[in-house]
């Protein structure tokens, strides 16, 4: 501190803070536009999006969904879903469709990341719906003990306490989470994919679904504390090991107990 | 004791011969002849179980130390992450195992190959003589005889008085044990108190619903407002009031008379606790409206008034009827009209209690 009150009168000292402040305002400018940028990239689309993506719609989905995507019997309207809704379902591989039945399975994406974003834009022109969340929501750095309250209350009835998937009625099911990126999961959470219920903002706030992604990869990245955990599904898995293994070793010991050495 | 042979079987055969006088009887074969180890005969071999065995009690003092080892040198504090818990876990559960399975085996190893194993066999002995049953009999005779139990009348009614009357003070110690729950079960705390109507709030922060914020297609999991500012009893009140609230067309409600009002723009609110057993019923299917125990996989049909349509449970899930404030805020108008989750003995009289 002294060498600096010495050389504060230093002839080149303006300068030299000139310099700094400039230094200082130019760089929070620049980390503050390519946030704006990436923001952008993600919610807003060019007019030449929307016009690729309705020829893709209309080569594409609107067997099912109809032309203007108004549905028809075979699949719901899509107007107002939002252009979360469309990069779950085809990010995922859901849509299109493989075959009709209880549920939609994932199955490698059939369209690219460019045309998958000009099919969200087409849809999301059709009427406001769940946009794509924005990359701050989607860091995984929330307070995951919070994320994992909230998704043992909300998600964990179908999803398992560990997120490893679980059955409904009828062929339905909940499917595991594991290696599901956070965009997605939280595109599922706003929009309630098939028979998954919506969990709007006013329900579980973006703050929360960020807290709930980052406890789903904190998970997935650190394992279970008590090693294999034979898939999470509980009594069905653990049991059959024990029944298998555990009473194989009992026998196993049976025999060498009565056994005579040679 | 035994007769120690070492297998000829010249020493055995003295069941057999015990009863002569039988007609036939079965031939004890005896024991066949004793077959002489390895470690019998050859030093080398003797010397080499010796050592398996010695090795076997090594294992268990290897399993001690990395247990040992894995317990105080692995430190879990606060910021300690998954992996070494895990790591912890598997060496305290590898080094107990060898810790255990070293000294067994290497006993039952020693017992089989070292020890002697010459065949043993034991006659039974007679089980009571007539003078032992005499003996006995004299015994309880003087005592009856030296307490004078039968020449003192007052002695013996004041001694059954007292050990009647001895146990109960544990029915008064065993009474202690709760208090009865009377119609506690048909009560939650939905119940409108003072005159002001409960607010449904979130699970798990307390914070109050606006009718808005249920768009169609939610579920939301509620608790009553006030819960979680409880100081006693707070599980307990969770486990009869927790409620799902979700919102649908209102086309797709048949509401049976008199019920009509108790859903708000095709928002419903149902209790949580199944009529089967009491598991959370809440996995919900937006497109079928089904809800599914995870339990007994009991389904009820949320389009009919939440109807048994599969499995196990007898009853539909309570509704709780609700309205909104004139703040907008979702409220119950009553406590449910019957008691929420499986049948209990005194549930009949208590659907008749008027729970409003």
């Amino acid at each position: 501190m002294k060498a600096l009150s010495q050389k504060r009168r230093h002839p080149l000292a303006a300068i030299a803070l000139l310099l700094m402040g400039l230094l200082v305002t130019g760089g929070l400018y620049a980390v503050a536009t390519t946030v704006n940028q990436a923001k952008a990239d993600t919610t807003t689309y060019s007019a030449s999006d929307v016009e690729e993506g309705g020829k893709l719609f209309a080569a594409n989905c609107a067997t099912c969904h109809g032309m203007g995507a108004n549905g028809s019997q075979a699949g719901p309207s899509l107007v107002g879903v939002g252009a979360a809704a469309v990069d779950f379902q085809v990010g995922t591989g859901r849509m299109p469709m493989e075959m009709n039945g209880p549920q939609a399975y994932q199955k490698p994406a059939q369209f690219n990341e460019e045309q998958t974003k000009q099919l969200a834009a087409y849809v999301a022109s059709l009427g406001p719906g769940p946009a794509i969340p924005e990359a701050g929501v989607l860091d995984e750095k929330g307070n995951a003990a919070n994320g994992g309250e909230l998704f043992r209350t909300n998600c964990a009835m179908c999803h398992n306490a560990a997120a490893a998937g679980g059955a409904l009625t009828r062929g339905k099911f909940a499917p595991a989470l594991a290696g599901v990126s956070g965009q997605h999961i939280y595109e599922a959470m706003v929009t309630g994919p098939q028979n998954m219920p919506v969990f709007s903002d006013a329900n579980i706030s973006p703050e929360g679904k960020r807290d709930i992604i980052t406890f789903l990869k904190q998970i997935e990245a650190n394992g279970s504390p008590g090693g294999a955990d034979l898939g999470a599904l509980g009594p069905v898995s653990e049991g059959l090991f024990v029944w298998i293994a555990g009473l194989g070793v009992i026998i196993a010991f049976t025999i060498w107990l009565t056994s005579r050495t040679s | 004791m035994g007769n120690h042979s070492d297998g000829s079987p010249n020493h055995s055969g003295t069941v057999a011969t015990a009863g002569q006088n039988e007609v036939e009887k079965f031939q004890d074969p005896g024991i066949p002849p004793h077959r002489l180890r390895l470690a019998d005969t050859d030093p080398r071999a003797a010397k080499k179980a010796e050592r398996q065995v010695a090795l076997l009690f090594g294992i268990s003092v290897v399993g001690t130390l990395i247990f040992l080892v894995a317990y105080f040198a692995i430190d879990l504090g606060n910021d300690s992450s998954i992996a070494t818990i895990r790591l912890q876990n598997a060496l305290l559960g590898i080094g107990t195992a060898l810790a255990m399975l070293g000294i067994g085996t290497g006993i039952v190893h020693w017992a089989k190959a070292l020890m002697p194993d010459h065949e043993v066999s034991e006659e039974r002995h007679a089980i009571r003589t007539e003078e032992d049953r005499q003996a006995a009999v004299r015994i309880v005779d003087d005592i009856v005889e030296e307490t004078g139990i039968k020449r003192r009348p007052l002695i013996r009614n004041t001694l059954l008085g007292a050990m009647a009357l001895a146990p109960l003070p544990a029915l008064a110690i065993f009474g202690d044990l709760g208090p009865r729950p009377d119609d506690k079960l048909a009560h939650t705390m939905w119940a409108p108190q003072d005159g002001k109507l409960k607010r449904l709030a979130r699970d798990p922060d307390g914070t109050p619903i606006k009718a808005a914020d249920v768009t169609i297609g939610s579920a939301f999991h509620v608790i009553p407002e006030g819960l979680n500012e409880l100081h006693e009893g707070k599980l307990n009140e969770k486990a009869k009031s927790v409620v799902l609230l979700m919102r649908l067309n209102p086309e797709e409600l048949h509401p049976s008379p008199g019920r009509a009002d108790w859903a708000y723009n095709g928002i419903v609110a149902y209790s949580k606790i199944c009529t089967h057993v009491g598991c959370p019923v809440a996995l919900y299917e937006q497109q079928t409206h089904h809800l599914l125990c995870p339990c007994h996989q009991s389904t009820f049909d949320l389009t009919q008034e939440c109807k048994v349509i599969f499995g196990p449970a007898s009853r539909p899930l309570p509704q709780l009827p609700i309205a909104v404030d004139s703040e907008g805020y979702l409220v119950a108008t009553s406590d449910f009209h019957e008691p929420v989750g499986p049948t209990y003995w005194e549930r009949e009289q208590h659907v008749l209690i008027p729970n409003a």
